[in-house]
């Protein structure tokens, strides 16, 4: 079963999205495990050839749809339940509760364009596809994503000389 | 800022490196002539890197367990479709035996072997997650009187932190010759164990440690005169579940 070896290679990065997707770690791991779920349900209809992270990504999209849907309130996350991961070094730690707030308070269509992007390297036209909307909102969401992050960074302890990019 | 080129979107996809070179270089000599847009972009630039950062810890975590055995394949599938042909199965023998009972017949049905069921139970209760248990380990002395006054026997919960796992908690689970108990365990990296325990007929006498792959669930076994026990494993190696059995066998048995 390599498919499902290859599946297993991406768990880590299904946990990772799903963390700083929803921020609890036990509501996370949920997410990667419905997903897990349905994916294995849904196996047959993958096709073999083509982006088994896209397809696990666009699972866990549907999937966390629903969960929202049937939560029925999504508000922003709190303090309470974002959990920065640990182990990150001391700037990363200083800055990281800020950075983890800004992102969580984006509407969850920004903050998965966001995170696909960023976390995940994902290029614009996968990410549409796994969200299921038209590249132009993609764009239009990373935009807004990443202009919001900023603004509420801003004057705060910042992320230092800003460098030159690339 | 009012200039047409190059585009918002042009601008993140030179930040996210896709656009092609040549318009990439464009991007970069508009921007070169405008301090504050370039500003803009190395702050972008520069949350996304600590977005990166902060998140890449949760790369390097063990995987949980309960995360691993919902793909290592179909196989826990096979087995709950096992599990529901096994009840349909015991439904007939039920019938059966009360047939029997009016016609007595010349042979026993064989007994639903301990190992399945509780390789069933495992597979059923350790990947939960919210609910894993129905009375937790800091009600243990309740636990274990609650599950002791159901089976009709004393059972105990072994101490597992010397061989790396801590309880969890148990609950009750129905069997096919009365109520069972599942303890469930965790060990720091999140794997889980599930001990099961049942009553026997008085005649079963003693059993030797078994072993039993049932699917994808490691389970050794023994019968010590009235008590059924078998634990049962997913994730962990034969050699480290054996050395747990170990223990239990120990401390249950002194």
């Amino acid at each position: 079963m390599r498919d499902s070896d290859a599946v297993v290679a991406l768990i880590p990065r299904l946990r990772r999205y799903a963390r700083a997707l929803v921020g609890d770690r036990g509501a996370a791991d949920d997410l990667v495990q419905d997903t897990l779920e349905r994916a294995l349900v849904k196996f047959h209809l993958w096709r073999p050839g083509s982006d088994l992270r896209a397809w696990l990504f666009a699972i866990m999209h549907n999937v966390h749809v629903n969960h929202v849907r049937a939560r029925r309130e999504f508000a922003p996350l709190d303090d309470e339940t974002l959990e920065i991961p640990v182990r990150a070094t001391q700037e990363v730690a200083l800055q990281g509760r800020d950075l983890g707030r800004a992102v969580a308070q984006l509407p969850d269509g920004q903050r998965e364009v966001l995170l696909l992007v960023v976390l995940e390297d994902m290029s614009y036209q996968d990410v549409a596809e796994a969200l299921g909307i038209p590249i132009g909102t993609v764009m239009s969401r990373l935009s807004r994503a990443r202009e919001k992050v900023r603004t509420s960074m801003e004057g705060l302890p910042g992320p230092g000389r800003l460098q030159v990019v690339k | 800022m009012s200039e047409s080129f190059p585009t918002e979107s042009d601008l993140h996809a030179w930040l996210d490196g896709r656009l092609p070179a040549a318009r990439r270089d464009e991007v970069e000599a508009w921007l070169a002539a405008r301090p504050e847009e370039a500003a803009r972009l190395a702050a972008y630039h520069a949350h996304d890197s600590a977005l990166r950062a902060l998140h890449q810890p949760v790369l390097e975590e063990p995987v949980p367990g309960r995360l691993v055995p919902t793909v290592r394949v179909r196989r826990a599938r096979v087995l709950r479709v096992a599990a529901a042909f096994a009840w349909i199965a015991l439904g007939m023998v039920g019938g059966w035996q009360m047939q029997r009972a009016l016609h007595p017949a010349d042979h026993e049905p064989a007994p639903v072997p301990i190992a399945r069921n509780a390789a069933i139970a495992h597979a059923t209760y350790s990947p939960e997650v919210r609910h894993p248990v129905e009375v937790g380990a800091d009600q243990e002395q309740h636990l274990v009187a609650w599950l002791s006054k159901r089976l009709g026997a004393q059972v105990r919960a072994p101490k597992l932190e010397g061989v790396g796992y801590s309880l969890i908690g148990g609950r009750l689970l129905p069997g096919d010759a009365g109520p069972t108990a599942q303890f469930m365990y965790q060990c720091k990296a999140g794997t889980r164990i599930t001990l099961y325990v049942r009553t026997e007929a008085p005649d079963h006498g003693q059993t030797a440690f078994r072993y039993a792959d049932e699917g994808n669930v490691r389970v050794f076994y023994w019968i010590d005169r009235t008590m059924g026990y078998a634990l049962s494993s997913g994730d962990v190696s034969k050699a480290d579940l054996y050395k747990v059995a170990t223990s239990v066998y120990s401390q249950l048995n002194p």
